[in-house]
């Protein structure tokens, strides 16, 4: 029966996080994107927290939280609220354990699930995306062939960017096509940094996101045995490891609107013009309106496709329409909230224009959040 | 639990309508638009037969205040905490088959409404019962006058007590349904009046004019865009005396305006119904547009690097994200208002991105079929003037963006007019 209501274990999740975005993420946003760099002991407070991959179950070290990309979907919103950024950061580890909770073969789990529940922030990352126009997840520019050659070991070839945290990643999730185009075609292999051929570059510059580092990657003939592949023989379901990325790419975008219409709001109800809040002029007021309805229109097809995750199905229209129109919105919504502020929007003593920038990039982001 | 899944009885609900959306309004669909103030009447016919019963049972539960009887024909209808939503379902499907004959469905639509918000059990049982018997019937609800619109708290109509009766005087258009109510059939107009003009919104009382009523005159049949089927009337009132006990709930001009609030209220409920019946015509055009395509093999590529889309393909999609966005928020109000939960907000907020969304989608779906689209071969140009409709009555865009407005910054209407 159709409900909107979260379950009280969601609606416990939702207040740890929101409190966690108040005290340790909002506070540093500013200073954080200043500096391109996280906060000092972020990733720590983060981890110790436990939200990133609280899902692991308890049987592999995990906290046994239910996986469900709704509850994921409600938990980014919140931490996105808080800054996108640091909630990217926070939730990087996710990019590897839940691909590997899902698909991992048991020696694949065994090798690298202790880094992932053990008790400091684990240093490993996926890459996905690839720096050009012409960047498609169903249709990657970075090969793995496997070579006889090459002693039936594959041979990785290609060009990532975005890869998150990868600075100081001690273990890469590479995704890479076997073959041509298409979601089916796309595996994952486990890279470790010291791979011969693999270059990392100095941190990327980019338009927001500062706060967390991101690098690019060079895979020039680089060789990893199919114990690398992830899920073995198996190998995983790309589609379905994309429409969870979506969902929390979606999620975030719903979560970092909600941020710049909510400043927006009460700036309009303090900002006085001719003697009256801005807020009590319709053109305001207005475009406030819409922006609440929008963030709800879009946090409703997120819970729609995630929803549809979580009954079994893989839900690629779903979440490729949510995240669409999440990204489309948050991009509006950022922009309206820069205009209600005017000229203080476009100053960076204002956090309106960072919110502006980040979201321009959620379009950018395949991969690089999960739930 | 937040869950989407729709409940049994609902899909089943859902199912009917489209069959009977399918071959009793579809294949006349243009018929009606071509003629306009033409009568369907084998659909009238056909509509009132099948839903008689339920009328019937629910008019005798809501003069008892009892829900009906298990093993009635009402009984495919689920426990009320669902109504609002079930009334929703239903509507969307309807209106994918037609919406101005949806409009037109004889039935105790917006007049039934006022009169089960407020009405004494005694008064239910003399307005409503008459939906479960004999011939098809309307009642309509006349708010609108030439010179109030929205703005109804400025209505001008009066009603002055005088003995036994009420004395009606005033002048009532974009009566939806106005005529077949009171002139074609044995059924009623709420009107609302004021009897006390210097007491504004706390004056506005509404009370029930029986059809042939002396002193009440059709005046003439509006021509419109779209929704042809549909009979919107002017409706004057001259001395028109209607019995003292058909004013619906407290004939006292209370200070606070409480009854006035109390038929704003019912916006909350008719709000997401307009909004659902947006979303059929808005999915009527674009699954239209997306056989097409996909009959020329142009299915868009779900999936694929948003960049790489075709500006068809964007659009298609854009459309579906918009037509689904806006359902989840028409179900999400009326959740809310079966959960009765207060859903002013939510209301608004449905039936501005349903209108909004709606009008867009049909524009889109015009645009795309290119000459097609524009021929009245198609149902696409009259889906699109159909649609408009939704972005102007019960309340415009605008008037539902400005109560969202007031209730997100916590303004009344003088802090922001």
């Amino acid at each position: 029966m159709y409900s909107f209501d979260p379950t009280d274990e969601q609606k416990l999740i939702i207040q740890t996080a929101r409190d966690f975005a108040a005290k340790h993420i909002r506070p540093y946003a500013h200073d954080s994107d200043e500096k391109s760099d996280l906060p000092e002991g972020f990733l720590a407070a983060s981890w110790e927290l436990g939200l990133a991959t609280g899902a692991i179950p308890e049987s592999l070290g995990g906290a046994g939280l239910p996986r469900s990309a709704v509850t994921g979907a409600l938990l980014v919103e919140e931490l996105a609220c808080g800054d996108l950024p640091l909630a990217l950061a926070m939730l990087v580890p996710a990019l590897v354990a839940y691909p590997l909770v899902d698909y991992g073969s048991e020696p694949q789990k065994k090798q690298i699930l202790p880094v992932l529940t053990a008790g400091s922030f684990p240093r490993v990352t996926a890459a996905l995306v690839e720096p050009s126009m012409n960047y498609d997840a169903a249709d990657l520019a970075t090969h793995a062939v496997r070579a006889e050659s090459a002693g039936g070991h594959y041979v990785i070839s290609g060009h990532k960017c975005l890869v998150p945290l990868g600075t100081a990643a001690e273990t890469f999730l590479i995704y890479a096509a076997e073959g041509g185009a298409g979601l089916d075609n796309v595996q994952a292999f486990i890279v470790p940094r010291g791979a011969r051929g693999l270059t990392v570059s100095e941190k990327e510059k980019n338009m927001g996101l500062r706060a967390v580092d991101s690098v690019e990657l060079v895979l020039e003939g680089v060789h990893v045995p199919p114990s690398s592949r992830l899920g073995e023989a198996k190998g995983i379901d790309f589609a379905r490891v994309m429409s969870y990325s979506r969902i929390a790419i979606a999620a975030m975008g719903v979560g970092l609107a909600r941020a710049a219409y909510d400043y927006a709001r009460e700036y309009a109800k303090e900002r006085k013009a001719f003697g009256e809040p801005i807020a009590s002029r319709q053109a305001i007021a207005f475009m406030l309106a819409e922006m609440a309805v929008e963030i709800d229109a879009a946090r409703l097809l997120v819970w729609e496709a995630a929803w549809q995750l979580d009954k079994g199905n893989t839900a690629t229209k779903e979440t490729y329409l949510a995240r669409m129109y999440s990204d489309a919105m948050a991009l509006k919504v950022t922009d309206n909230a820069v205009q209600v502020l005017g000229g203080h929007g476009y100053i960076r003593d204002n956090p309106v224009e960072a919110w502006l920038r980040h979201a321009r990039g959620l379009s950018t982001f395949d991969g690089m959040a999960t739930v | 639990m937040i869950d989407f899944e729709q409940i049994p009885a609902i899909a089943q609900m859902s199912a009917m309508m489209r069959v009977m959306a399918t071959h009793q309004m579809r294949p006349i669909a243009r018929e009606m638009d071509e003629n306009e103030h033409s009568d369907p009447t084998p659909y009238f016919e056909f509509i009132w037969e099948s839903t008689k019963g339920y009328f019937k049972e629910n008019s005798r539960a809501s003069a008892k205040g009892t829900p009906p009887p298990e093993g009635t024909p009402s009984k495919a209808v689920p426990a009320p905490a669902t109504a609002q939503v079930r009334q929703c379902v239903v509507i969307e499907q309807m209106s994918w088959g037609d919406a101005g004959i949806y409009l037109s469905t004889p039935n105790p639509g917006l007049g039934g409404a006022a009169v089960s918000a407020v009405a004494t059990p005694e008064q239910k049982e003399r307005f409503l019962k008459r939906f479960g018997e004999g011939k098809p019937k309307w009642a309509a609800m006349a708010i609108t006058e030439p010179g109030c619109g929205s703005d109804s708290a400025a209505i001008s109509t009066t009603a002055v007590l005088d003995g036994d009766s009420w004395v009606i005087n005033g002048s009532k258009i974009f009566v939806t349904g106005g005529k077949r109510a009171v002139a074609d059939s044995e059924g009623f107009v709420v009107v609302w009046a004021t009897v006390d003009r210097s007491a504004g919104r706390a004056g506005i009382k509404s009370f029930v004019v029986e059809h042939h009523t002396p002193g009440m005159t059709v005046l003439k049949v509006e021509k419109k865009h779209g929704i042809r089927c549909s009979d919107t009337a002017a409706i004057v009132f001259e001395n028109c005396r209607i019995p003292k006990n058909n004013l619906l709930g407290s004939a006292e001009v209370v200070e606070r305006g409480e009854g006035f609030k109390g038929a704003m209220a019912t916006f909350d409920a008719t709000r997401p119904a307009v909004a659902a019946s947006a979303i059929g015509i808005g999915r009527a055009a674009l699954e239209y547009v997306q056989e097409r395509f996909e009959g020329a093999g142009l299915s868009p590529r779900y999936g694929i690097s948003p960049q790489k889309l075709t500006a068809r393909e964007r659009d298609l999609m854009m459309m579906e994200a918009n037509l689904k966005a806006s359902w989840l928020l028409t179900l999400r109000a009326a959740w809310m208002g079966d959960q009765k939960v207060p859903n002013n907000l939510e209301a608004s907020m449905c039936k501005a991105k349903a209108g909004l969304a709606v009008t867009q989608v049909t524009q889109k779906a015009v645009e795309m079929m290119g000459p097609e689209g524009y021929s009245r071969k198609l149902l696409l140009e009259k889906w699109m003037r159909d649609a408009k409709i939704n972005d102007i009555f019960e309340g415009t865009q605008q008037i539902n963006m400005l109560i969202i407005a007031r209730r997100i910054l916590g303004y009344s209407k003088d802090q922001l007019k």
